[in-house]
């Protein structure tokens, strides 16, 4: 354990000089802060766009549906500001970074994450935690000592696991150099399906998505739970609550794809 | 020259033709976007009703799914060979070959919209069409004007990003203007929801001062038919008028880029 703890300020000096070199332009760092806020902007005025044409949405009014996209938005966008880059690890592959990080006394993953961290993504989480604080002021939920404990472990068990497709997706390029955008297709499609009400899905995409990835259980449960609405689809009120049943296991199969991705690497021999 | 233009398209095709596994990936996750915006755009229609904004369910569920097949034809994201050329310097050989540059990406440019129109647009209108109640154009005229749609948006959407990347004349680094469009053109476009559901205060002066409607609405509108065929046709004129000026635009902005330009090295 005390090894383990000795690699620490190996892992803050990476830190600190990734965050020296991208503060150090200093306009061009705040042209990208405000640049990022625009796409989760853009997603939430997106839902606004579509509540002026209906009422409800799913079964679902605006300021209820608010929260769902809240907790979607704010576990996206900081999941995405934590590993969000670790899509890049094609370009890693192909450039041979990953051999000169594999060659090193610490962990590939911390080193990849803290060697490339998008500190301009700050500002998306940021905006994606307003969202939500305004969302739950705003949508009448009947405040008990567990529906404010949800309100915090809803989003960062939402964190964990987008952390945890975003790892799993990346990991497949060690076996499919050019599956790229296959893993958008989870990561931000995930986020997408996490905004609406899984009411508005239906048949063998909502069971897939919304069950058997555990999609469903990030934004649209806690929310039933913090709005106290029963599920229209029948799960019972502690499925609000079930949010790490499904991080934890996501984590096992991030770590675990991870693990044997970077055993079955094999460089690209040059 | 029409020879050259040719062989230079057919490079374009050739090239983008390699990138196999690319292309499967890039065809899965159109399919799995299409199913999320339709879904969503169907329960807007149910809340809303039945039609929303003057689209019924199967419209709205066409405007999805060939949206989804066309964002790759016009390419929206993800180009950025030229900057990269101008950044290492490449672009230099550009400037020596007897083609204009802007023709000359153009030219490729085509040739790779013409092999995502095969491998790209097919997938997720087919996974429209078993999926969903898909609106089938029911008049003679429309494919016709479809189709000269889809290349004038192509060739529109080419210009903006060839503008985009010129940057990088001036700037070096083109991520700032790169991030702008990427994050603004496809909702200007039209892929996120139709433009229709904005007030019209918004929706008219995009449509006529900005080139991005011309790029998947107009088609979209079209091959929905949402209206009768002399609106088709001017919309489509609105759409031509842009084609013109975002090349000229284009032509333009390479002129002036020369006149300054020193290429490292040489």
């Amino acid at each position: 354990m005390a090894d383990r703890l000795g690699v620490l300020p190996a892992y803050w000096a990476l830190l600190r000089g990734q965050a020296r070199s991208q503060v150090s332009y200093r306009t061009s760092f705040l042209v990208d802060l405000v640049g990022n806020v625009g796409a989760t902007v853009f997603d939430v005025a997106t839902v606004l766009v579509l509540f002026r044409l209906t009422r409800t949405l799913g079964g679902f009014p605006r300021a209820e549906a608010m929260v769902m996209v809240g907790l979607s938005a704010a576990a996206f966008a900081t999941a995405d500001l934590a590993v969000g880059n670790i899509e890049r690890l094609r370009q890693y592959v192909r450039t041979g970074l990953l051999d000169a990080v594999l060659v090193r006394p610490l962990g590939a993953l911390p080193q990849l994450l803290l060697m490339d961290l998008p500190l301009r993504k700050a500002s998306r989480a940021l905006f994606g935690v307003a969202v939500l604080v305004a969302a739950v002021l705003t949508a009448g939920i009947d405040w008990t000592p567990a529906r404010v404990g949800l309100v915090v472990l809803a989003p960062v068990c939402g964190v964990v696991f987008f952390a945890s497709i975003f790892v799993t997706t990346a990991a497949l390029s060690f076996w499919w150099i050019d599956s790229g955008e296959v893993g958008s297709a989870f990561t931000y499609g995930g986020r997408d399906f996490t905004t609406y009400p899984v009411t508005v899905y239906s048949g063998w995409f909502r069971a897939v998505f919304a069950y058997v990835l555990g999609f469903g259980f990030v934004a649209y449960y806690p929310a039933l739970a913090l709005l106290g609405r029963a599920d229209p689809l029948g799960l019972p009120v502690w499925a609000g609550w079930a949010a790490p049943a499904v991080a934890l296991p996501a984590v096992l199969v991030a770590a675990l794809a991870w693990r044997v991705g970077v055993r079955h690497y094999r460089s690209t021999g040059s | 020259m029409f020879r050259t233009f040719a062989a230079i398209t057919g490079s374009g095709f050739r090239r983008y033709s390699t990138y196999r596994q690319a292309t499967l990936a890039g065809a899965f996750t159109n399919t799995v976007f299409g199913f999320l915006r339709c879904h969503v755009l169907l329960a807007v229609a149910t809340g809303a009703g039945g039609v929303a904004a003057g689209y019924t369910p199967d419209q709205l569920a066409t405007f999805v799914w060939v949206g989804q097949g066309l964002l790759a034809v016009v390419l929206l994201w993800g180009w950025n060979d030229l900057a990269e050329r101008i950044r290492t310097g490449d672009v230099a050989s550009d400037l020596l070959r007897p083609v204009h540059p802007v023709l000359n990406y153009l030219a490729a440019d085509l040739g790779r919209a013409g092999y995502a129109l095969l491998t790209r647009f097919v997938p997720p209108v087919v996974a429209g069409l078993l999926f969903f109640d898909v609106a089938i154009p029911s008049r003679w005229s429309t494919p016709p004007i479809f189709a000269i749609s889809v290349v004038l948006a192509v060739v529109i959407c080419f210009g903006c990003r060839y503008l985009v990347n010129a940057t990088a004349y001036w700037l070096h680094d083109v991520r700032g203007p790169m991030m702008i469009w990427t994050f603004g053109s496809g909702v200007l476009a039209g892929l996120y929801f139709p433009l229709h559901f904005l007030p019209d205060w918004v929706t008219v002066p995009l449509w006529l001062a900005t080139p991005f409607p011309s790029i998947l609405q107009t088609p979209l509108d079209v091959v929905v038919e949402r209206d009768d065929w002399p609106v088709q046709v001017g919309l489509v004129a609105v759409q031509a008028v842009w084609a013109g000026l975002i090349l000229l635009a284009c032509r333009a902005v390479q002129g002036a880029a020369e006149r300054r330009l020193v290429v490292q090295g040489g």
